[in-house]
């Protein structure tokens, strides 16, 4: 649906979708200690797709995404499973979370689990649909993709 | 500090009472949405007092969620609005 442009959206989504999309990755990353993860991630990533959404139509929505939204969905799910699946291949029970520490010398320890993979996979499969809703459903017939 | 965020709260319960009271009388569409606004930008304050209060940082990153997520509601109905009034 394209509305009325309006300016002031436009140039708010300027600066509204990049601090949208930091923080939903921010959300996605400390997702396994604190509260987040990545559907709450995606979520948020998709909330930035909105405004896109608002201030330039479905059109904007399909330019801005680096991928089709259905192979993004396709890459999500298909990380998210094999992820899931490579803890019963080595050894351990369906859905086994692995844990790495890493020491990256003057920034310092951090730990990543095999569940940040995990999220990053729901985290694609959540954008991706909420891109499909946007770019399917909100345009109009003549213009659906 | 106990005292301040004491006194916070109840101003901020009586704002959200009011506020309510707007959002079930208000006569027009608008009315309603600005009420809703102003409630979530209620709840974000409450949060942040909260973190004051308790030193519990675990739910500040929502305030931030909420002051970047809030006003999409509001363009999306003011959008409809909009529309309406158009065609």
């Amino acid at each position: 649906m394209r509305f009325r442009p309006s300016l002031l959206l436009d140039v708010g989504a300027r600066s509204m979708v990049p601090t949208l999309v930091l923080v939903s990755l921010y959300v996605l990353v400390v997702g396994h200690d604190e509260p987040g993860g990545g559907f709450i991630g995606g979520l948020l990533a998709g909330v930035a797709l909105l405004v896109v959404f608002l201030a330039g139509g479905a059109a904007q929505v399909s330019r801005v995404l680096p991928i089709d939204p259905l192979t993004m969905v396709g890459a999500g799910m298909s990380v998210a499973v094999a992820t899931s699946v490579a803890g019963m291949v080595l050894g351990a029970g369906l859905l086994d979370a692995g844990k790495l520490e890493l020491d990256l010398a003057w920034i310092g320890k951090i730990s990543v689990g095999s569940t940040l993979v995990f999220d990053a996979g729901v985290y694609l499969v959540v954008v991706g649909l909420v891109a499909m809703v946007l770019t399917r459903l909100g345009a109009r017939e003549e213009t659906a993709p | 500090m106990i005292i301040v965020t004491n006194v916070a709260f109840v101003m901020l319960g009586v704002a959200a009472v009011l506020t309510l009271l707007r959002l079930f009388r208000g006569p027009s569409l608008a009315d309603r949405m600005v009420a809703l606004d102003t409630l979530l930008f209620i709840g974000a304050a409450a949060i942040g007092t909260y973190v004051t209060r308790t030193g519990n940082t675990v739910f500040a990153p929502v305030i931030v969620v909420i002051a970047l997520v809030a006003f999409v509601g509001t363009v999306v109905v003011a959008r409809a609005i909009e529309e309406e009034s158009a065609g």
